[in-house]
């Protein structure tokens, strides 16, 4: 049974940078590094110390709440660093890399005769468990759950987002495997979301064992939060998981071949890259090796993830654990005077939903943002514009407020369990008061866990 | 230039950030979350209002002009004396503009540099509301009194800009009527430098000095009070809805030509910093007041066609600037219907139904601004039903 959804509001923002379909292999780079920051609220544990060798798929640390939740090398190498910042947290693990990778290979199972938790042990072991995510919160999935769903989107709908269409063409075994392991883990059903407004792979269309559901609209159709807000919506008290495409293709390819393959494509855009493309990489890859033969000059910012809800990273720092893609685009640090980029100017070039400059006479021009805030933070004053790109039956800006005074009975209420920082990321972009509202509701999110969960 | 935080000049840091943001839209980049931002900021946002009000500001200036003349019996038609007028009007507006942006201004700076908050845009729009919606008469001590009260009891003890309760420029109209209300109705204030004229001299030139709200609400009272004996076309034959829409009306600054309000409004509904849905509903609102009042027509105010409701008095300029500030509306897409409705509906109610208040719009803006709250504890009360009325049926 498939059903299509379609989605009245969103936004789609065009911009300069768009990956061309070319799959390029480079040097992955020695120095690889996993950032125990890209797990929201992991405190880890360390299983190893600087100096010590490790294969890809040694564990490298645990979750100190949590120790059967397993976090592993990428690569295999020699530990060079563990980087901490501010209360000794641990920010990076950093790996030297072989020049040829060695696996610290498993047992190849066969999945479809295990129980789920004999699964869920496998995963676990062998680090393949922290792909998994789960909603609310939007952390890291916890293996006592039992979810009542396990949500997939097919396709990823933000600016200048990689095309896992392209991306996972081919991988048809790699994806089923991936997801005939998923469907052992929960006693509801597997979600695949696809685009309706394109042509889906056949990696998704021949897809077995899953509900495929169609959607259709402007971003944020492709975010995962979006998709189960419209097809099986949360309530107080469920649990729903949920898995990047990609991802899903790597927990089957590992599982077939018995070794923890981190290996993966990402969409190498924005508007300061010479050639945007794809990049066959590894997990924890440097951002400098992936963006070899891409020579940048000028003030730029490296984004690990979409324009909308990724991390800044540095030009020697890593790829997130959970990106598909690499953003460049042109820091805005420098000041603009008032008549002529500056507030009250023409605005060519400039972005917005509402009509007081000119871009909505060329809806199709593709534009070059910097990350400028285009102006001062402020109190809440206008009201409506995150309703039009916000496709929740939820009021965003009650939610915010609710948020931002603390009162969890009314986040209950006003659907806390419902949302991701990242569902809030258009909101963020249209706010007239520029408050940084994927914070608020991470923070949100951080009260209703240590409260209610 | 900028001072420094250890410098004795650190305390006046909120009003170097005010007049630097002003000129320069600052360096400062997102950090985290999303790293592009919408070209919109509350700057742009209040000036686009303050550029929908100029043309209600330039034929408020001329209108000035118009009605002084008209009252020393000096000129007739309405183009007559050109220069003349605009000269009279921007002698009598602009002082009052002048007055209401540097006593506004300056009571924001004021609590910016005592809070150390950096100046928010709010008032770039108030400044410019409060000289439209009072008489040109009007003292310039009074505007300056009405504005600092305004900001101060209407917003600053609320926290500033996008805290209040109340439309601000509302609040200072409302001060000035309930404090000073010979200088806020009647007929001796609605024509410029008309309460220096001799009553001889105005009933020589035929100028009674009261504007069609003044005179329709005699209607109200015993027939031996009524302005107009013939009724309610002796009125119109007097007053044309048709003048009333071009503006040649005599009334307070900006608020008499629906041209000139039509103009702004399209900028903002255009620009989409307006919201289209309590504009329309607070028309619809009165509209349909207008409708039943006929309907049930006992007096010839009654009697007025709704169309002509929508074009005379503060209707037109309120549906468009003051029902739609977005701080003091519902904030709702649903509760934006039922507040615009009701808006609408209550003016035309007051106005209609209470000799005393001849303007109801005021009244009815700052009644629904009080109730907007309410409004949207009802909307989101439906939504939160709606999510545990799922979670019920699920456990279920």
């Amino acid at each position: 049974m498939s059903r299509t959804i379609k989605l009245r509001k969103g936004l789609d923002i065009k911009l300069v940078g768009e990956a061309d379909k070319v799959k390029t292999t480079t040097d992955h780079g020695s120095n690889f590094a996993i950032k125990p920051p890209d797990f929201h609220g992991l405190v880890p544990k360390m299983a190893v110390k600087v100096g010590d060798k490790v294969k890809a798929g040694t564990v490298i640390f645990a979750d100190k709440y949590k120790d059967e939740v397993k976090y592993v090398s990428p690569v295999s190498g020699e530990i060079s660093e563990i980087v901490r910042g501010e209360k000794r947290r641990i920010l990076e693990v950093r790996i030297t890399a072989d020049k040829e990778t060695s696996y610290q290979g498993f047992e190849v199972k066969d999945t479809s005769s295990m129980s789920s938790e004999e699964l869920k042990s496998h995963l676990l072991t062998n680090g393949l468990w922290p792909f998994i995510k789960m909603r609310p919160l939007d952390i890291v999935a916890r293996p006592e759950d039992q979810p009542k769903a396990i949500f997939i989107s097919a396709f990823d709908s933000a600016p200048l987002a990689p095309d896992y269409d392209y991306i996972l063409h081919g991988e048809n075994e790699a994806f089923q495997a991936g997801i005939d392991a998923l469907a052992k883990l929960t006693d509801g059903k597997v979600h695949l979301t696809t685009n309706s407004d394109s042509a889906p792979d056949k990696t998704f269309i021949d897809a077995k064992g899953v509900q495929l559901n169609k959607i259709s609209g402007k971003h944020p159709s492709g975010n995962v939060g979006t998709q189960i807000h419209h097809i099986d919506p949360i309530n107080k008290g469920d649990i729903v998981w949920t898995v990047n495409a990609q991802d899903v293709a790597i927990i089957g390819r590992s599982l077939k071949t018995g070794k923890f393959d981190a290996s993966k494509v990402i969409a190498v855009t924005g508007s300061e890259i010479k050639n945007p493309r794809y990049v066959r990489t590894i997990i924890g890859a440097p951002i400098s090796a992936v963006l070899v033969n891409n020579s940048i000059e000028g003030n730029v910012r490296y984004i690990s993830g979409n324009v909308l809800s990724g991390e800044k990273v540095k030009l020697d720092g890593y790829l997130g654990f959970y990106d598909s893609q690499l953003t460049v685009i042109p820091e805005g640090d420098e000041p603009k005077f008032m008549l002529t980029k500056g507030w009250l100017g023409p605005g060519t070039g400039k972005f917005s939903i509402n009509r007081s400059y000119f871009n909505w006479l060329m809806p199709n021009k593709k534009y070059t943002l910097d990350t400028n805030l285009n102006g001062e933070v402020r109190s809440f004053v206008v009201t409506g514009e995150m309703e039009k790109v916000f496709p929740f039956d939820i009021y965003p800006m009650h939610l915010i407020k609710a948020v931002m005074c603390n009162d969890i009975d009314l986040m209950e209420n006003l659907g806390i369990y419902e949302v991701a920082p990242e569902d809030f990321a258009l909101c963020e972009f249209v706010c007239t008061s520029k408050i940084n509202i994927q914070e608020v509701i991470r923070e949100g999110l951080d009260v209703i866990r240590e409260e209610c969960m | 230039m900028e001072p420094k935080h250890d410098s004795k000049w650190a305390k006046f840091h909120p009003m170097w950030d005010g007049f630097y943001t002003f000129l320069f839209t600052p360096g400062e980049t997102t950090s985290r979350g999303s790293h592009i931002r919408d070209g919109i900021d509350l700057k742009r946002t209040m000036f686009m209002v303050v550029l929908a009000l100029i043309p209600c500001l330039l034929f408020g200036i001329y209108n000035t002009g118009h009605w002084h003349y008209v009252a020393t019996g000096e000129a007739g038609e309405y183009m007559d004396m050109f220069g003349d007028k605009l000269i009279y009007g921007l002698i009598q507006v602009l002082p009052i503009v002048i007055v209401s942006y540097a006593v506004g201004l300056g009571v924001e700076f004021i609590f910016c540099i005592k809070n150390q908050h950096a100046i928010q845009e709010g008032f770039l729009v108030s400044g410019m509301l409060i000289p439209l919606i009072i008489p040109a008469d009007t003292p310039l001590w009074m505007v300056a009194f009405a504005t600092v009260f305004a900001v101060v009891l209407g917003k600053e003890v609320f926290g500033g800009t996008g805290m209040n309760i109340v439309n601000i420029a509302l609040t200072a109209r409302a001060f000035l009527f309930f404090g000073y209300p010979t200088m806020m109705s009647g007929d001796k204030v609605w024509m410029s430098g008309i309460s220096d004229l001799s009553r001889e001299t105005l009933e020589a030139n035929g100028v009674t000095g009261a504007t069609q709200l003044g005179e329709l609400a005699s209607f109200t009272g015993p027939k031996a009070d009524w302005i107009y004996p013939g009724g309610l076309e002796a009125f119109q034959a007097k007053w044309s809805i048709m003048d009333s829409f071009w503006g040649f009306i005599p009334g307070s600054i900006g608020e008499t030509s629906v041209v000139a309000i039509l103009i702004g409004a399209a900028l903002l509904l255009y620009t989409g910093i307006a919201s289209w849905r309590i504009m329309l509903s607070f028309v619809l609102g009165g509209f349909v007041v207008g409708i039943l009042s006929n309907m049930g027509a006992i007096n010839p105010y009654m009697e007025l066609e709704p169309l002509n409701h929508l074009v005379i008095g503060g209707f037109a300029f309120g549906a468009v600037f003051m029902i739609t500030d977005p701080v003091t509306a519902s904030q709702t897409n649903t509760g934006k219907y039922i507040y615009g409705f009701l808006g609408g509906a209550l003016s035309i109610t007051v106005r209609v139904f209470n000799g005393a208040y001849p303007e109801g719009v005021m009244m009815a803006i700052l009644f629904m601004n009080v109730m907007a709250p309410l409004i949207d504890h009802y909307v989101v009360s439906a939504n939160i039903k709606r999510r545990t009325k799922r979670l019920k049926t699920k456990t279920a």
